[in-house]
C-alpha cells in the first residue's frame, strides 16, 4: 500500500545543501504495524512527513494506494491527509483554544461534515480512546497521556487506512506510553496500517517489523 | 467548508484578544463614523442654508451698487467710488419691469433708539410697505408700515422682538413714541420672533419708512434694492430687464450688480459640495489607516498562529480553507468596526443639534451604505495579504514553528 522508491530529500540552506534522505526504498503492506528506529537526525521524521504527504521528496517515487503522489496537486494532497492518513505527533499538536471534542472533530471540518454529525462522531472517538469524560476539557486541562489519546481520536475520526505516529510516546511516562501502544495495537487488529517512529526498543518490539534508518539510508527491515 | 464554523472560529480568536481586537476595530469605527458624520454635517449645513434662504423669501433679486465680475457672494458697497443707487431707481424698476412684483428701496444704518430712560444703539432698516411680505416677516401686534406713511415720510416704526423687550419690557409698545436719532417715532407694530437667519438677527432691528430713513441718515444712498420677481422662471428675464433699465438711467454704465438669492444658493451649494467631498475624503483616509491597522494585527495573528495553521493543514485544510479563515477574521473586524462606526455616528449626529443649535445634522443613507461597504472593502483589501501569507505556509515549517 505504501511504496517508496529511491526517495531523496535535501534541504537547500544558504551555504550548504543538506541531503537528509539519500535514497530510501521502503514497502509497507496493508494492515501492517511497523516501527521506524534510528539515531536522532537520521531523517525519521522527514521520512514520515513524506509518507504522510505533508512534504514532497526532492526525487524518487512514492506510490500510495497504487497512485503516484508526485502527480497530485497540493489540494489533492490535503484531501489525502484529510481522509486517508491520520497523524499523531510527539508534541500532540492540539489547538489550545479548543476543548478536546472540538480538536477531535477538526478533520471532519475539512471534509464537509455537518456540525451535528461532527460532534457526534467526535464523542464516539473520544469514547473509543477512553476519554469521553474529558470531552469539554481544554488541552492544558489534560494530562500528557490524555492529550495524546485526544490526538489519536482526532487522527482516527475520518477512519483513515493509515496512522503515522512520530514518537507518540516520546513525551509520556512509560505507563501512558504503554496505553498508547495498546490503542495502536487494537487499531492494527481492526485493520489500520500503522507506521510508528520511536526511540524506545521495547515499544518498537511490539511492532511486527522494525525499520532502521541511519544517515538517510535504510539499514534494515525496509521490506 | 462550514462557513458558520469559520465565523465561530473567527469570533473565538477575536474574543481571545479582546483589547487588541477592540483597538483594531476602533480605527475602523473612527474612520466610518468620521465619513458618515462629516457627510451628515455637510448635508445638514445645506438644508440649513436652503431653509434659511427660503425663510427670507423666494424669487428675490437684490441690486447693490458697484459692479463685480463674479456672480453671487456678498459685496460691501464701496461708497466713495461707485455711483449710488437711489429711491427713484427703485421706483423706476417697479414701474418699468413686467416681471417684477415690487421693488423695495432699502436703507441700512444705525442710530440711538430711546424710550424713557432705556436706550440702545440699534440697526435701523428703511423700507417700504411690501418689504415684510417679500422677506416673510410678520408682525406680532399692530401692523407694518403702510404705503401712504412711506409717501408722506411719516415717522413711524416697527420694532423687532428684542428691541421691544429691551425698551418696553412687558409693557405695551403700540402707540408709544420712541426717539430715533433726534426725532420721535410712533410705534405702529412689533415683529414676531424671527431669530437669527444667515447671521442677521431680525429681532434686533427697527423698521422705518425709507423716506424717513433718508432724513434720519441725511443721505439718499440706498443699501440695496430688494426686488420680488413674479415667479421663479422669470428670474433670468427680470435680471436682464432690471439691468437694461438701470444702465439707461446710469448713463450707459453698468455700475451695479444684480444678485439672485438662488445664484447665491448655487454658489454655496457648490462650496458645500466641495467641502463635504474634501472632508469625507480625509475621513476616508482615516478609514484606510484603520485598514492598515487591521492588516498589521492580522499579520501578528497569522504569525502567532503559525502552528495552528500547520496543524490544520496537516489535518487536511486546503490553502483556500486557511485563506478564507483569516479573511473572514479581518472582515469580521472591519464589519463590526463599521457597524460600530455607524452607531457611533448616528448617536453623535443625533446629539449635535442639542449642542450646536444652528447645525441640523442629517444622516444620509447613501453615506452609511457607502461607509459600510467601504469598511468591508477595507477588511477584504487589507485582509487578503495576511490571509494569503497564512495560506501559503508550508505545513512542516509551520508545525515546527515555536
Ligand atoms: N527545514 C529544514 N531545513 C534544514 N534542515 C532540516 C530541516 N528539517 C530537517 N532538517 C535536518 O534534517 C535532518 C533530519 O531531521 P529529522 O527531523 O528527520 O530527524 P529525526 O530522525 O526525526 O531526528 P529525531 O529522532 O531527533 O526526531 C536533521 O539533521 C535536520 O537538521
Ligand atoms: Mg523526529
Amino acid at each position: 500500500m505504501i511504496s517508496l522508491k529511491d526517495i531523496k530529500k535535501s534541504y537547500i540552506l544558504p551555504k550548504v545543501t543538506v541531503e537528509v534522505l539519500k535514497g530510501i526504498d521502503l514497502e509497507v503492506a496493508e494492515k501492517e504495524l511497523v516501527a521506524i528506529m534510528g539515531p536522532s537526525g537520521s531523517g525519521k521524521s522527514t521520512l514520515l512527513h513524506i509518507i504522510g504527504c505533508l512534504d514532497r521528496p526532492t526525487s524518487g517515487t512514492y506510490i500510495l494506494h497504487e497512485l503516484d503522489v508526485s502527480l497530485k496537486t497540493d489540494n489533492e494532497l490535503a484531501e489525502i491527509r484529510n481522509r486517508e492518513i491520520g497523524f499523531v505527533f510527539q508534541s500532540f499538536n492540539l489547538l489550545p483554544r479548543f476543548p478536546a471534542w472540538k480538536n477531535v472533530e477538526l478533520p471532519l471540518l475539512y471534509s464537509g461534515v455537518l456540525a451535528k454529525e461532527r460532534k457526534q462522531r467526535a464523542m464516539e472517538m473520544l469514547l473509543k480512546v477512553g476519554l469521553s469524560h474529558r470531552a469539554e476539557h481544554y488541552p492544558n486541562e489534560l494530562s500528557g497521556g490524555e492529550q495524546q489519546r485526544a490526538a489519536i481520536a482526532r487522527a482516527l475520526i475520518n477512519e483513515p487506512a493509515i496512522i503515522l505516529a512520530d514518537e507518540p510516546t516520546g513525551n509520556l511516562d512509560s505507563r501512558s506510553g504503554r496505553e498508547i501502544i495498546d490503542i495502536f495495537k487494537g487499531l492494527n487488529k481492526e485493520g489500520v496500517t500503522i507506521v510508528l517512529v520511536t526511540h524506545e526498543r521495547d515499544i518498537a518490539e511490539q511492532a511486527a517489523r522494525i525499520i532502521t534508518i541511519r544517515d538517510g539510508v535504510c539499514q534494515s527491515g525496509c521490506y | 467548508m462550514d462557513i458558520i464554523e469559520i465565523i465561530k472560529v473567527s469570533k473565538d480568536s477575536l474574543m481571545s484578544n479582546r483589547v487588541r481586537s477592540f483597538l483594531t476595530m476602533l480605527g475602523v469605527i473612527i474612520g466610518v463614523a468620521a465619513v458618515i458624520l462629516l457627510v451628515s454635517i455637510g448635508e445638514g449645513a445645506r438644508t440649513y442654508i436652503h431653509r434659511e434662504l427660503g425663510n427670507l423669501g423666494t424669487n428675490i433679486l437684490i441690486v447693490v451698487p458697484g459692479k463685480t465680475s463674479a456672480k453671487g457672494g456678498f459685496h460691501p458697497p464701496e461708497a466713495s467710488t461707485i455711483r449710488k443707487l437711489i429711491y427713484d431707481d427703485a421706483l423706476l424698476i417697479k414701474r418699468r419691469s413686467k416681471h417684477v412684483d415690487d421693488a423695495v428701496p432699502v436703507m441700512l444704518g444705525s442710530a440711538m433708539v430711546k424710550y424713557l430712560n432705556q436706550s440702545r444703539d440699534n440697526s435701523i432698516v428703511g423700507s417700504t410697505e411690501t418689504y415684510f411680505s417679500i422677506r416673510n416677516l410678520k408682525v406680532d401686534s399692530g401692523r407694518f408700515i403702510t404705503g401712504s406713511e412711506v409717501d408722506a415720510k411719516r415717522k413711524v416704526c416697527v420694532l423687532g422682538r428684542t428691541v421691544k423687550k429691551d425698551l418696553f419690557g412687558d409693557k405695551n409698545a403700540l402707540g408709544a413714541l420712541v426717539s430715533i436719532g433726534d426725532s420721535k417715532y410712533r410705534v405702529v407694530g412689533v415683529m414676531e420672533k424671527k431669530g437669527v437667519t444667515l447671521g442677521i438677527d431680525f429681532d434686533d432691528i427697527v423698521f422705518i419708512p425709507t423716506t424717513a430713513a433718508q432724513e434720519l441718515f441725511d443721505t439718499d444712498r440706498l443699501f440695496n434694492i430688494t426686488i420680488k420677481v413674479k415667479s421663479a422662471n422669470e428670474l433670468h428675464e427680470a435680471t436682464e430687464e432690471i439691468k437694461q433699465i438701470l444702465i439707461k438711467r446710469h448713463a450707459g454704465k453698468e455700475d451695479f450688480t444684480v444678485m439672485s438669492q438662488d445664484e447665491m444658493l448655487g454658489v454655496m451649494n457648490k462650496i458645500l459640495n466641495i467641502m463635504t467631498a474634501v472632508l469625507a475624503g480625509i475621513a476616508a483616509i482615516s478609514l484606510v489607516v484603520g485598514g492598515i491597522g487591521i492588516m498589521n494585527i492580522m499579520l501578528v495573528s497569522v504569525r502567532e498562529r503559525t502552528r495552528e495553521i500547520g496543524i490544520r493543514k496537516a489535518l487536511g485544510a486546503k490553502n483556500s480553507d486557511i485563506l478564507l479563515q483569516f479573511l473572514v477574521e479581518s472582515m469580521t473586524l472591519s464589519l463590526i468596526g463599521g457597524t460600530g462606526g455607524i452607531l457611533f455616528a448616528g448617536a453623535v449626529s443625533f446629539v449635535i443639534p442639542y449642542f450646536i443649535e444652528f447645525l441640523p445634522t442629517q444622516l444620509e443613507l447613501w453615506s452609511i451604505v457607502l461607509a459600510f461597504l467601504f469598511s468591508a472593502a477595507v477588511g477584504i483589501f487589507f485582509g487578503v495579504y495576511p490571509a494569503r501569507k497564512a495560506s501559503l505556509y508550508d505545513p512542516i515549517t509551520a508545525l515546527r514553528y515555536e
